[in-house]
C-alpha cells in the first residue's frame, strides 16, 4: 500500500470520526454527571439540519454552527427536564427524543435536501505543522472544526481531571448524595451538563452537514449518534480514549470505502461490525478485571431523589 | 481544659411524628476532651449529634459555638463552623482517590486542584495525628479502618475542631480500635473536642474523659472519668425498672431442634459480623436475643434464611445441615424469616395483599396448579388471614404500601404463621407499632409457641423479651455473650452483657 | 408557598389510563404548534392523517400491516421491561429472526407449506431468542448492562443481514441488487385477498391474549412481576432471579424474532436490508405508552400505525411524513414526563421549614 493511500485513509479516519467525537464528548460529559442520554442521534440530526438551514440562508457557516449548538441544547433541555426534574426513565426519554429529533429534522429539512451550501468548512492546512511527514497531512490538514475538536478534547480532559469543577462533575455521577451534602445543587449542575452534551451532539451533526458531506440528507447521521453512545463506554468515560475510539470508528468507515476501491476480500459489513463487537468485549473485560466493579459512573441512570437519602 | 465550652447545646428538643427523640438535652463539649455519648438504640444520642452536625434542625433549643449562638442549617454549615461527623456508613466515593475525596469537601477555593498541595497537607495531618493513609490510593483499595481514617482526615483538613464519631468501632478489628483510640487521644490533645457515640461500656471507660448517658431521649447522667462506676452507668443506660415477672413454663428437657454451632460470617462492610456464634433452640420455645442492634442480629437471621454466606460453622435443623441451602430450600424446610424491613424485604410494596400473601408459597399445591396460580385460593387465604389476624386495610387489592405499619406487620406475620413453620426468626417485630398492634403481635407469637414452633425473637426491648421468651441470649459483636432462663433475668446482668461486659462467674459466655 | 413532589402511596387505576391519553393530546398540541409555526393548519393535517389511514380499505389494510410488527415487538419488549430488563434490542432480534427464517426456504425450497411455515417460525423464534439470550447471559455472568449490549447487537445483526444479502445469499437472478431470491409460495403467509394484510394479525391477537393471561395468572408472570418490583423480596422468597433473566431475554428476543419472520414472510417475500424502518425502536414507545399491558399494546400499536400510515398519506398535501415521526416522539416524551404524576403527588405546602426526614 502506498504512502499516499495510508495518509488518505488516516486523514479520512479523522474526518469521519470527528462528528462522532463531538457527540461522544457531549455524551461523556452528560453521563459523567449521572444521566444517560440516548437522544444523541436526534440531537445530532437537529443540529445538522438547523446548521445547514442557517448557513444556506445567511451564507455564514459559523452562524450555522451556533444554531446547531442551540438546537442540540434545546432538545437536551427537554431531556434534562424529564430526567432530572421529573425523574423519568432515562432510557425511554432519550429514545423519545431521538424519535422526535429525527422526525423534526426531516420535517424542517425537506426543502433543503440536495442543496449545496455556498460556504462550508474546507480544509485548512496549518503552516509548518502540515509539512511534517505523515502526521502533517493527516492531523494538520483538516478543517477548522477538527482543530476545534482537538482543543475540545484536551479542554474536557483538563476540566475533568485538573479542576475543582471537574472533580465535582465526576462526583455527581458517582455519588450525588456526597455532592449534595456539601451544599452543591445537584439538579442545576446536571441540567448544565446535559445541555452541554446536547449542544456538542448538535455540533457533531453540524459537522456532517457543513464539513463532512456537506449537505443535508434525511437521516444523515446513519446511526452515528448510537455509535457515540457506544463509544463513551468503549472509552470508559475518558476524553482521550474517546478521541482514539472515534478515529477508530471513523477509520473503519474510511477503510471500508478504500478497501472497496482496492478490492480486498474482507466484507465491509464485517468490518463495520467490529466497533460494536469491540465495545461489548471491552465492557466485559473491564468488568471481569475489576471483579464486578464497573468503571462507569456508579450513579449513572439513577434519578437523584433527595428524600431517599 | 478550657473554661468556656467549645460547644454548648441547651434545652435541645427534637420531635418526629409520634416520638420525642430528644427531650430537654443539655450538652457541653470542651476542647481537649473526649466526650462519650452512651445509650441504647433509640436513646437519642445519634439524633442529638445529627442536630449538631447539621443533618436535622432542633424543634427547640439552642446551640452555642464558642459562646455565640448559631444556627446550623446543613452539614456544610456545620463543617464551616468547624463541626464534622463520621457516620457509620461512610460517604466516600470508592472510585476516587483519598485526595480527591478530601478535595470534594471544599466547594470554594482555587479553580484548579493542585493534587500536590492536597497530598502534602494530608501527609502532614496524617503524621501529626497518626492517621496514616496513602493519599493517592483509591478508596476501594482501602480497608475499613483506613476508610474511616480518610473520613477523619476530611474533617481535620477542613479545620474541624469538633469531631463526632458515630459507633466508630463497630466496623474495626481490635487492633484498629486501639489505633483509633490513640489517634482520638492525639486529636483531643491537639485542641479538638471529640465526641464518641457508643453503647460499648468498656470502650467508653477506656477512652472517655466525660460520659453523658442518654435514655429515651433524656440525659440520665453525666460523669467524669474519675467517677466512673460500671453499675451506675448501666443503670443510667437501661434504667432500674423491675422487669415484670411473667409466668414461665419449666424449661423443657426436649432435644433442641436448632443447633447453631460456631457460625462466623461477614457483614455488608466486609468485616466480621458474626464471630463464632453458638446457641440452641428447642421446639415450642421462644429464645430471645437481646442486644443493641448492629451486633450481628441481621446477619444471623440472614444466615439462617440462606441469604448470607458463612465463613465457617454449622447450623443443624432437626438434625440436618442447612448451611449452604438456597432460600427456597430453607423455606421448604419450614424455616420462616420475618425481617425488620417489612417493605424492603418481607413484602412487595407495589403489589396487593393477595400477591404478597403468596410470596413464599406461590409454587406450592395450595396456590398453584401446573403453570398457573390459583387466584381464588390466594384470595380466600388472604381474606382468612385478614379476618383471623385483624388486619385493617382499604381492600385486599390495594398495594400494600398504603397500609399502616402495624397492619403490615400483622399481614406479614399472618402470612408466615399460615405457612405453619417449624422455626421462625423474627426481628424487632413491634418496631414502630402502637400499643394495640403490639399486643396483637405478641399474642400471635405466643400462639405459635403453643403450636410447637421454635421461635427466635430478636428484640431491643427487654420488657418484650421478659414477657415472651423462655430463655434469653445477649448478642454482642457477633457472639452470644451470655445466656440464661428469663426467670433469672435482671437488668443489671443483661445491661452489662449488652454493653459488652462479661462478668466472671454467673453468666455463661 | 412551595410546591413539592412527594412519592404518593396511591396508584389509582384511572390515572393509569387518563394520563397516557392526556399525554397523547398534549403531544398533538405540541406538534400542532410546530405545524402552525411552519404555516400549516394542524387540524387539517391531523384530519388528513386520520382519513388517510382509516378512510379507505387500502388505508386500513396498510395500517394493520404496519401494526403487526409493532405489536409483536411491543409484546416482546413488554416481557422484558416488566422485569426491569431494559432490552432495547428488539430491532436486532427482529433482523435475526428474519434472517434465520429466511434460511429455511433458501436451504429447503421445496418444503410443503404446512412444514415450511412452522419451520420458519421455529427458526425465527430460535434465532431471535438466542440473540436476546446472549445479552441476557452477559448480564447474569458479568453484570454487563443489557441496555448497551442489546444496542450494540442491533447493529451487528443489521450488518449481518446486509452481509448475507450482499454476499452468499444474493439472488443470482436479482440483477445484482442486494436481495435474496423471492420466497416460494409455501414460505409466504397468506393474505386476505388482494390486500397486503396477512394472517399475521391472528398471531398478534393470539399472542396478546396468551401473554395477558400469563402475565396475570401464571407462576412465571408472578415471579417476573416480583423481580421487577422488588428484587430483594424476590430473593427472600427464593425466586431464582438468574434463571428468570435468561428466560425472559430469550422469550423477548424470540417474539421480536418472530415479528421479523412475519414481516419477511408476510409482506416482503424475501430478505433484504432495511426490512425494518425502526420497528424495534418504535415498539419501545408502544410498549411504554401501553404500560406493558398486552391488550393495550395492540391498541397503541394500532394508534402508532395510524400515525405512520397517515403521515405517509399526507405527503400528497406537501407535508413531509416526518411529521408523523415527530408526533410519535412527542407522544412518548409526554408520556414519559407525565408518568411522574402517577407515582408522585404534587404537594403544596405553606411550611417555611424544609422537612428533615
Amino acid at each position: 500500500m502506498s504512502e499516499t493511500l495510508i495518509i488518505s485513509i488516516l486523514a479520512a479516519s479523522i474526518t469521519a470520526g470527528t462528528p462522532i467525537l463531538f457527540a461522544a464528548l457531549g455524551e461523556l460529559i452528560a453521563e459523567r454527571s449521572g444521566i444517560m442520554n440516548l437522544g444523541v442521534d436526534g440531537m445530532m440530526l437537529v443540529g445538522a439540519v438547523t446548521g445547514f438551514m442557517i448557513t444556506v440562508n445567511t451564507g455564514n457557516p459559523w452562524l450555522g454552527v451556533g444554531t446547531a449548538l442551540v438546537a442540540g441544547g434545546l432538545l437536551a433541555l427537554i431531556h434534562a427536564y424529564l430526567t432530572v426534574t421529573l425523574r423519568a426513565n432515562q432510557v425511554v426519554s432519550g429514545l423519545a427524543l431521538t424519535l422526535f429529533g429525527s422526525g423534526l429534522s426531516d420535517y424542517l429539512g425537506k426543502a433543503y435536501v440536495g442543496m449545496r451550501a455556498e460556504h462550508t468548512f474546507g480544509k485548512l492546512a496549518i503552516p509548518g505543522l502540515s509539512d511534517l511527514p505523515i502526521i502533517g497531512p493527516v492531523v494538520f490538514k483538516q478543517d477548522v472544526l477538527v482543530y476545534i475538536s482537538y482543543v475540545l478534547v484536551a479542554a474536557t480532559a483538563f476540566y475533568l481531571y485538573k479542576t475543582r469543577a471537574g472533580l465535582f462533575l465526576r462526583a455527581l455521577g458517582e455519588n450525588p448524595a456526597a455532592v449534595d451534602s456539601v451544599g452543591v445543587n445537584v439538579f442545576r449542575l446536571r441540567y448544565v451538563y446535559i445541555i452541554i452534551g446536547g449542544a456538542l451532539a448538535g455540533l457533531g451533526g453540524a459537522y456532517l452537514s457543513l464539513a463532512y458531506a456537506p449537505c443535508w440528507l434525511e437521516n444523515m447521521t446513519a446511526g452515528r449518534g448510537w455509535i457515540a453512545v457506544a463509544l463513551v463506554i468503549f472509552a470508559i468515560w475518558d476524553p482521550w480514549r474517546a478521541l482514539a475510539g472515534s478515529y477508530l470508528f471513523g477509520g473503519v468507515d474510511a477503510l471500508g470505502f478504500h478497501l472497496q476501491v482496492i478490492g480486498l476480500p474482507v466484507s465491509i459489513f464485517i468490518l463495520n461490525m467490529l466497533p460494536y463487537i469491540f465495545t461489548i468485549l471491552v465492557l466485559i473485560l473491564v468488568l471481569i478485571r475489576k471483579g464486578g466493579r464497573l468503571a462507569s459512573p456508579q450513579a449513572l441512570g439513577v434519578p437523584y431523589d433527595r428524600e431517599e437519602r | 481544659m478550657e473554661v468556656t465550652p467549645l460547644i454548648r447545646m441547651r434545652n435541645i428538643v427534637k420531635k418526629f411524628p409520634g416520638v420525642v427523640a430528644n427531650d430537654q438535652v443539655n450538652l457541653d463539649l470542651y476542647a481537649g476532651q473526649i466526650h462519650a455519648l452512651l445509650g441504647e438504640n433509640g436513646s437519642g444520642k445519634s439524633t442529638l449529634m445529627s442536630i449538631l452536625s447539621g443533618l436535622y434542625r432542633p424543634t427547640e433549643g439552642t446551640i452555642e459555638i464558642q459562646g455565640e449562638e448559631k444556627r446550623i442549617n446543613s452539614p456544610s454549615d456545620a463543617l464551616a463552623n468547624g463541626i464534622g461527623m463520621v457516620h457509620q456508613h461512610f460517604k466516600l466515593i470508592e472510585s476516587f482517590t483519598v485526595a480527591e475525596n478530601i478535595a470534594l469537601s471544599q466547594t470554594s477555593g482555587s479553580v484548579l486542584i493542585s493534587e500536590e498541595e492536597i497530598v502534602e497537607e494530608i501527609t502532614r495531618l496524617g503524621e501529626k495525628y497518626g492517621l496514616l493513609v496513602d493519599p493517592r490510593a483509591y478508596v476501594w483499595q482501602l480497608s475499613v479502618g483506613e476508610k474511616q481514617r480518610v473520613e477523619i482526615l476530611r474533617m481535620l483538613y477542613n479545620d474541624s475542631k469538633v469531631l463526632i464519631l458515630d459507633e466508630p468501632t463497630a466496623v474495626l478489628t481490635p487492633q484498629e480500635t486501639r489505633e483509633l483510640f490513640s489517634n482520638l487521644r492525639n486529636m483531643a490533645d491537639n485542641g479538638c473536642a471529640v465526641v464518641f457515640i457508643s453503647h460499648k461500656l468498656n470502650e467508653v471507660e477506656e477512652l472517655a474523659d466525660q460520659i453523658t448517658v442518654l435514655r429515651n431521649g433524656r440525659v440520665t447522667g453525666s460523669i467524669g472519668r474519675s467517677e466512673i462506676n460500671q453499675t451506675r452507668l448501666i443503670e443510667m443506660m437501661i434504667g432500674r425498672d423491675i422487669i415484670t415477672a411473667y409466668e414461665k413454663s419449666e424449661p423443657s428437657d426436649k432435644e433442641p431442634v436448632l443447633v447453631i454451632d460456631n457460625i462466623s460470617a461477614l457483614n455488608d462492610m466486609n468485616t466480621l459480623g458474626l464471630d463464632g456464634i453458638t446457641f440452641k433452640v428447642r421446639a415450642g420455645e421462644i429464645y430471645g436475643i437481646a442486644g443493641v442492634s448492629g451486633n450481628g442480629q441481621r446477619e444471623l437471621a440472614e444466615v439462617l434464611a440462606g441469604l448470607r454466606h458463612t465463613l465457617s460453622g454449622s447450623v443443624k435443623f432437626y438434625g440436618e445441615e442447612v448451611v449452604g441451602l438456597s432460600p427456597k430450600e430453607i423455606i421448604g424446610r419450614g424455616i420462616s424469616y420475618v425481617p425488620e424491613d417489612r417493605l424492603v424485604m418481607g413484602l412487595v410494596p407495589k403489589l396487593n395483599s393477595c400477591d404478597n400473601v403468596i410470596l413464599k408459597e406461590y409454587n406450592s399445591e395450595k396456590f398453584s396448579k401446573g403453570h398457573f396460580l390459583k387466584r381464588d385460593a390466594a384470595i380466600a387465604e388472604t381474606q382468612r388471614i385478614v379476618r383471623e389476624f385483624d388486619v385493617k386495610m382499604g381492600s385486599i387489592f390495594q398495594p400494600v404500601k398504603m397500609m399502616s405499619g402495624g397492619n403490615l406487620q400483622k399481614l406479614l406475620l399472618g402470612r408466615e404463621i399460615a405457612s405453619k413453620p417449624k422455626l421462625m426468626i423474627v426481628l424487632y417485630p413491634v418496631r414502630g407499632l402502637d400499643i394495640g398492634a403490639i399486643e396483637s403481635v405478641h399474642k400471635l407469637l405466643l400462639q405459635m409457641k403453643e403450636n410447637n414452633t421454635a421461635i427466635i425473637l430478636v428484640s431491643e426491648e427487654l420488657e418484650e423479651i421478659a414477657k415472651l421468651a423462655d430463655r434469653v441470649g445477649v448478642i454482642f459483636s457477633g457472639k452470644i455473650l451470655g445466656e440464661f432462663p428469663v426467670k433469672e433475668m435482671d437488668t443489671e446482668k443483661i445491661g452489662a452483657l449488652m454493653a459488652g461486659i462479661v462478668e466472671n462467674g454467673g453468666a455463661k459466655a | 408557598m412551595k410546591i413539592r413532589l412527594e412519592k404518593s402511596l396511591a396508584q389509582n387505576k384511572t390515572s393509569q389510563i387518563v394520563v397516557p391519553v392526556v399525554a397523547v393530546f398534549l403531544a398533538l398540541l405540541f406538534c400542532g404548534v410546530f405545524l402552525a409555526v411552519t404555516g400549516r393548519d394542524p387540524f387539517e393535517v391531523y384530519q388528513a392523517m386520520f382519513a388517510g389511514a382509516l378512510g379507505s380499505e387500502y388505508g386500513i389494510s396498510e395500517t394493520i400491516v404496519k401494526m403487526i410488527p409493532l405489536a409483536l415487538c411491543g409484546l416482546g419488549i413488554a416481557v422484558a421491561f416488566r422485569m426491569q430488563i431494559w432490552n432495547i434490542g428488539a430491532e436486532g432480534q427482529f433482523y435475526m429472526g428474519a434472517c434465520w427464517a429466511t434460511w429455511v426456504p433458501l436451504t429447503f425450497p421445496n418444503l410443503p407449506f404446512l412444514v415450511m411455515l412452522p419451520f420458519m417460525i421455529f427458526m425465527a423464534a430460535l434465532g431471535g431468542g438466542l440473540w436476546g439470550l446472549l445479552a441476557g447471559w452477559f448480564k447474569t455472568k458479568w453484570q454487563v448492562s443489557e441496555t448497551i449490549t442489546t444496542l450494540m447487537m442491533n447493529y451487528i445483526a443489521i450488518l449481518w443481514v446486509s452481509y448475507l444479502v450482499y454476499g452468499s445469499w444474493r439472488d443470482p437472478k436479482g440483477l445484482n441488487f442486494p436481495l435474496t431470491a423471492p420466497f416460494p409460495d409455501a414460505a409466504l403467509i397468506p393474505t386476505f385477498g388482494a390486500l397486503r394484510v396477512h394472517y399475521g394479525i391472528f398471531a398478534v391477537l393470539l399472542l396478546a391474549v396468551i401473554f395477558w393471561l400469563f402475565f396475570k395468572g401464571s407462576k412465571w408472570g408472578y415471579e417476573t412481576l416480583v423481580i421487577g418490583s422488588n428484587p430483594v423480596a424476590a430473593r427472600y422468597a427464593g425466586i431464582d432471579i438468574r434463571k428468570n433473566v435468561l428466560l425472559v431475554m430469550f422469550i423477548s428476543g424470540a417474539i421480536s424474532g418472530f415479528a421479523g419472520m412475519v414481516e419477511v414472510s408476510g409482506i416482503v417475500g424475501r430478505l433484504q436490508p432495511g426490512i425494518s424502518p425502526g420497528y424495534g425502536y418504535t415498539a419501545i414507545s408502544v410498549a411504554w405508552l401501553a404500560r406493558l399491558h398486552p391488550i393495550a399494546i395492540v391498541i397503541v400499536a394500532f394508534l402508532f400505525a395510524i400515525i405512520h400510515v397517515g403521515g405517509f398519506m399526507i405527503q400528497t398535501m406537501g407535508i413531509p411524513s416526518a411529521a408523523a415521526t415527530m408526533l410519535q416522539g412527542a407522544i412518548l416524551f409526554f408520556v414519559v414526563g407525565s408518568e411522574i404524576l402517577t407515582q408522585y403527588e404534587i404537594k403544596f405546602s405553606n411550611k417555611e421549614e424544609v422537612q428533615d426526614e
